[in-house]
């Protein structure tokens, strides 16, 4: 069985746990407490030698990053496919990806701050809602022309996968008005309507409320 | 290098390792392009907005898509141009191409890019901490690599052939060690990547100063 090393308030497992959900995969939950930093523990370091959740362990193969991770488990299971066949709509959904991943949620990884609170001191937090304001202008101007009941039409793929979860870690932990982006508030409140989107969320995961 | 003639245009700046990436990609697949060079007033020019509001680089232009982020540009060409495919078969090999090609691009290039350290660290700080931030992050990213790919076997980073995370690390070592004075003894395994890299004329040619819109500063 597929094992997920997560920890339930991370975006980034959020993703993953709910492609598994999409895509009808089980899988085992391993929980990793980052408050109490076990993901730098010598048998973590092994799975990941960047210190970060998630990590896929399936059979002999281990994969960290949530990008990574989407697509192997895309290529892998290819039932309820999570990528359009069409290739500039699949660019596309690479595209919002790749905005969330490398663009907006490094820089309010909790990670991150800290690492610039402790070299600089620095308030990070009104930092970190600039970068996510920032990203979200460019998603809103790009989704809302091609955007249909889902991110990019009218099927839930990749694109959705990264952004339900991106968009609530803005409005929860970092107060993001979410009036200024109409089209985003639009798909959340279609994700919230979906099962998997619930059975994957932080509060559902065996590891919840254990650590804040 | 035998060169198919597309109608493809790259919106690229000269010292952005995201447009080295896809500029290395291009050159791999034989594929001629038209570079236009994107200055930072340029980003907020408006007939380059209307091409692109999001004022992103690198901006890949296939007739009349328009296309940005490196990774989803370089993936959009491996499918359109299969010629010296950029991605191995084996779906673990590819997993970990992925893998390596994110780390480069989510854990180490925002945080060392000329925005990062010009609007964040230059502005809260100072400009004398831009150097040691960006120096230790590199060193964060790199060791984590350095794990990653001490076991690969092969002249490239994950086998003989060169793959995406190829693509990826050989701008990030470039500015690593010209920009950031990261000593190559640190990282044996990367170091002999980037001598890999410096001898491959398609990565030569799109190294940085080799540009249209690079400019001599000593």
């Amino acid at each position: 069985m597929i094992v997920l090393y997560s920890y339930w308030l991370s975006s980034c497992s959020w993703r993953i746990r709910f492609a598994l959900c999409l895509k009808g995969i089980p899988y085992e939950y391993k929980a990793v407490d980052l408050v109490k930093g076990e993901q730098f523990s010598p048998e973590f370091e092994k799975l990941n030698p960047l210190h970060c959740v998630p990590v896929l362990a399936d059979d002999h193969v281990v994969v960290s990053d949530s990008y990574a991770i989407f697509l192997y488990l895309e290529e892998k299971y290819t039932q309820k496919p999570l990528l359009p066949v069409d290739p500039q709509i699949r660019a596309l959904n690479l595209q919002i990806a790749s905005m969330i991943n490398s663009s907006i949620q490094p820089y309010h990884m909790i990670s991150a701050l800290k690492d610039m609170e402790k070299m600089f001191g620095a308030e990070t937090k009104q930092w970190a809602q600039y970068k996510i304001d920032k990203g979200f202008l460019a998603l809103e101007k790009l989704l809302k022309d091609v955007a249909g009941k889902y991110a990019t039409g009218e099927h839930i793929y990749m694109a959705d996968v990264f952004l339900a979860p991106q968009i609530m870690q803005a409005v929860n932990r970092f107060d993001i008005d979410m009036s200024k982006y109409p089209t985003l508030r639009r798909l959340s409140e279609t994700y919230k309507g979906l099962a998997e989107f619930y059975a994957s969320s932080p509060q559902s995961q065996p590891d919840a409320c254990i650590s804040q | 290098m035998e060169c198919e003639a597309v109608n493809l245009k790259l919106y690229s700046h000269w010292m952005s390792s995201c447009s080295f990436r896809v500029r290395i990609a291009l050159n791999l697949k034989g594929l001629k392009y038209h570079y236009v060079a994107v200055t930072a007033s340029s980003k907020s020019d408006p007939e380059f907005l209307k091409l692109n509001p999001l004022a992103l680089i690198p901006v890949l232009v296939d007739g009349d898509f328009v296309l940005a982020e490196s990774l989803a540009i370089i993936m959009y060409l491996d499918d359109k141009y299969p010629q010296y495919p950029l991605l191995p078969h084996d779906i673990p090999k590819r997993a970990l191409n992925f893998q390596v090609a994110h780390i480069v691009a989510s854990s180490i290039q925002p945080f060392q890019n000329m925005g990062f350290l010009n609007n964040f660290i230059e502005k809260k700080v100072g400009p004398h901490e831009k150097l040691p931030w960006a120096q230790s992050v590199i060193r964060k990213g790199f060791t984590a690599l350095e794990k990653l790919l001490k076991d690969q076997a092969g002249r490239y980073a994950t086998g003989d052939e060169i793959f995406l995370a190829d693509l990826f690390l050989a701008p990030q070592l470039y500015s690593a060690y010209k920009r950031f004075n990261i000593s190559m003894n640190e990282f044996p395994s990367l170091s002999r990547l980037h001598e890999a890299y410096n001898g491959i004329s398609a990565f030569q040619e799109a190294f940085p100063e080799k540009q249209p819109d690079a400019v001599n500063s000593d």
